[in-house]
């Protein structure tokens, strides 16, 4: 006669009273069937146990030495000082670099305008750039650059698969041509303006 | 150089730029001989993360050869094969001598919230990345290594993020013997995590996602149970049942900013930039988790504020951890792991494709057409 467990013949979900769900397999089990199974069991093994440690890095140095500074580098204002070492590329210019500037100088990351400026930058740099592509004769090109060509090649998984993100992708191209449109108005509005003066 | 370079939200093509060069005596300059797009680029390809500039080039899963080194570079040598971790960090900062490299305060002049990352937008410090010809390396005796000779290409590659941001991920969910782990997310972190939640002891590992390639990875690749919340009516009320009631001991979000699942949030941040990432799924994390239980976050979300549902965290009593991975720390346990056989990190590149190919890659992977779970790129395909 076998002794079933006392819980067994409970219907009680576990949940409401003390016991843990059983699983559904052995660590015995589990160790056969998965490579590596439990081998960083001990915290000791995880590399980011504990989270603080005394690390060796390799750096000799206390504070690195300074990177040149070419113009002036807009920084966070939360920083006390230009860190020593920095990216250097895409240095800020025209409008969108003075949206930038004006982000960095006047408002701390713990600001919502600090980052919507920045993102309104972004924009403004991307109406620049397409201009300049058209004036350097190295004009955006829209079928290319999007890699809708992919489309040809691969597309056909795209349908029929029950994904959600299909459901939105009927308003993408309004909300991203949006802008687009706007920016096209404003500027048809600027130079009526300028054609009654 | 070839290099890839951002044009707009959706559009980057591929460009001659000058080359990269020494500009502290602690850089390198690395010619990249393989790189990989990563989810997060996709934030940057969609024009979310602020401070994403037109000419920026992108790619922070890079790895490649020394070409040049600066004057006080001593552990590497022009010639060395090098994998560079995705951030950039100085080694000796407040920060660095705690082991927290992701979090360096000397090398991100553009925000003192976040470390630095080749190329990740201004945001993360505004250096070029990894997605071109060749790449600057900064602080070269303290970031790169040198690939051991018996490590391939593709899973030296993937160290530089992907598997260590798993890896790291599964150990913030603080896995005990037995525990129930849910990983939202069948993307190479999802993936991966769910591997290594199963080498820190996890008694489930229940992967969520939406689309049926991935899942069968999850159960094929990561040996795990699966949930299409596309084919269940609540995925939290899925959750729950899965647990009989209890939810789960530990969830791992290896989504972040674009989750889809809920049309309003994912308009409200991925198409129209009003909050810093959808947080559809560390919402589902949090209700899909048991009371006093762990949720780690991998998936990246943007500096903006988010709509998260953090009064359920609080009653419940969960334990939210979170970082950039950082990555070096990972390497000497990861490589005996691949040694041992654990890991076979390039099991997930579904695609390789030339550089110049850019364009189509980043829309291939972004709308995930043809499988698509990891693409590489390769500079010198020609």
């Amino acid at each position: 006669m076998t002794t079933e467990p006392a819980h067994a013949a409970d219907p009680t979900p576990p949940v409401y009273t003390h016991r843990k769900p059983p699983l559904r397999e052995t660590p015995d089990q589990l160790r056969a069937r998965i490579p590596g199974w439990g081998a960083d069991l001990d915290p000791a093994d995880r590399p980011s146990y504990p989270r603080e440690i005394d690390a060796d890095t390799g750096a000799h140095w206390d504070l690195p030495e300074r990177q040149p500074e070419h113009g002036a580098r807009e920084r966070s204002i939360e920083h006390m000082m230009l860190t020593p070492v920095f990216g250097t590329a895409q240095p800020l210019h025209g409008l969108s670099g003075a949206i930038r500037r004006y982000a960095y100088q006047r408002h701390s990351e713990g600001k919502a305008m600090h980052w919507l400026a920045l993102l309104a930058a972004d924009r403004v740099d991307v109406v620049e750039n397409v201009a300049r592509s058209i004036v350097t004769g190295h004009p955006d090109n829209p079928l290319t650059e999007t890699g809708l060509t992919a489309e040809l090649r691969h597309g056909r998984s795209r349908f029929g698969s029950g994904r959600s993100d299909l459901r939105h992708q009927a308003v993408d191209p309004v909300v991203n041509g949006a802008p687009w449109v706007a920016g096209a108005l404003a500027a048809a509005w600027a130079v009526r303006r300028v054609a009654r003066r | 150089m070839r290099a890839m370079v951002y044009r707009g939200p959706y559009r980057v093509r591929v460009e001659e730029k000058p080359d990269p060069r020494i500009e502290h005596p602690n850089d390198a300059v690395v010619r990249v001989a393989r790189a990989a797009i990563c989810g997060s680029d996709l934030h940057l390809y969609h024009g979310m993360m602020p401070d994403t500039r037109v000419g920026h080039t992108f790619g922070h899963e890079f790895i490649g050869v020394v070409e040049e080194v600066g004057s006080s570079v001593q552990n590497l040598q022009v010639g060395d094969k090098v994998m560079v971790p995705f951030n950039i960090f100085c080694g000796s900062c407040f920060f660095c001598a705690r082991g927290l490299f992701s979090n360096c305060h000397n090398v991100n002049p553009n925000a003192t919230a976040v470390g630095a990352i080749y190329g990740y937008s201004h945001t993360t410090g505004g250096y070029d990345g990894g997605q071109a010809e060749m790449v600057r390396v900064p602080f070269a005796d303290v970031g790169p290594s040198v690939i051991p000779d018996w490590l391939d290409d593709e899973d030296a590659l993937l160290m530089t993020d992907a598997l260590a941001t798993a890896y790291f991920g599964a150990q913030l969910a603080e896995i005990r013997e037995g525990d129930t782990v849910a990983v939202l997310g069948a993307g190479p972190i999802g993936l991966y995590a769910a591997r290594s939640a199963w080498l820190m002891g996890a008694g489930r590992v229940v992967v969520i996602d939406q689309l049926p390639e991935r899942l069968e990875k999850a159960r094929t690749f990561a040996h795990a149970e699966t949930i299409n919340y596309n084919e269940v009516p609540d995925v939290v009320l899925e959750m729950k049942l899965q647990t009989d009631g209890l939810g789960f001991d530990a969830v791992i979000d290896a989504v972040g900013a674009e989750a889809d699942g809920n049309l309003v949030q994912h308009l409200t941040s991925a198409r129209f930039k009003l909050q810093g990432g959808s947080p559809i799924a560390l919402n589902w994390a949090i209700d899909g988790a048991r009371k006093g239980g762990v949720i780690s976050v991998m998936g990246a979300y943007g500096p903006m504020f988010s709509a998260v549902k953090f009064g359920d965290a609080l009653n419940k009593g969960l334990t939210l951890r979170m970082n950039q991975c950082p990555v070096k720390r990972q390497w000497p346990r990861l490589l005996e792991h691949i040694q041992n056989g654990y890991f076979k990190p390039s099991d997930i590149v579904t695609h390789r494709i030339p550089l110049e190919h850019i364009a189509e890659a980043y829309h291939l992977f972004s709308s995930k057409l043809d499988g698509c779970i990891k693409p590489v790129i390769i500079p010198d395909a020609s």
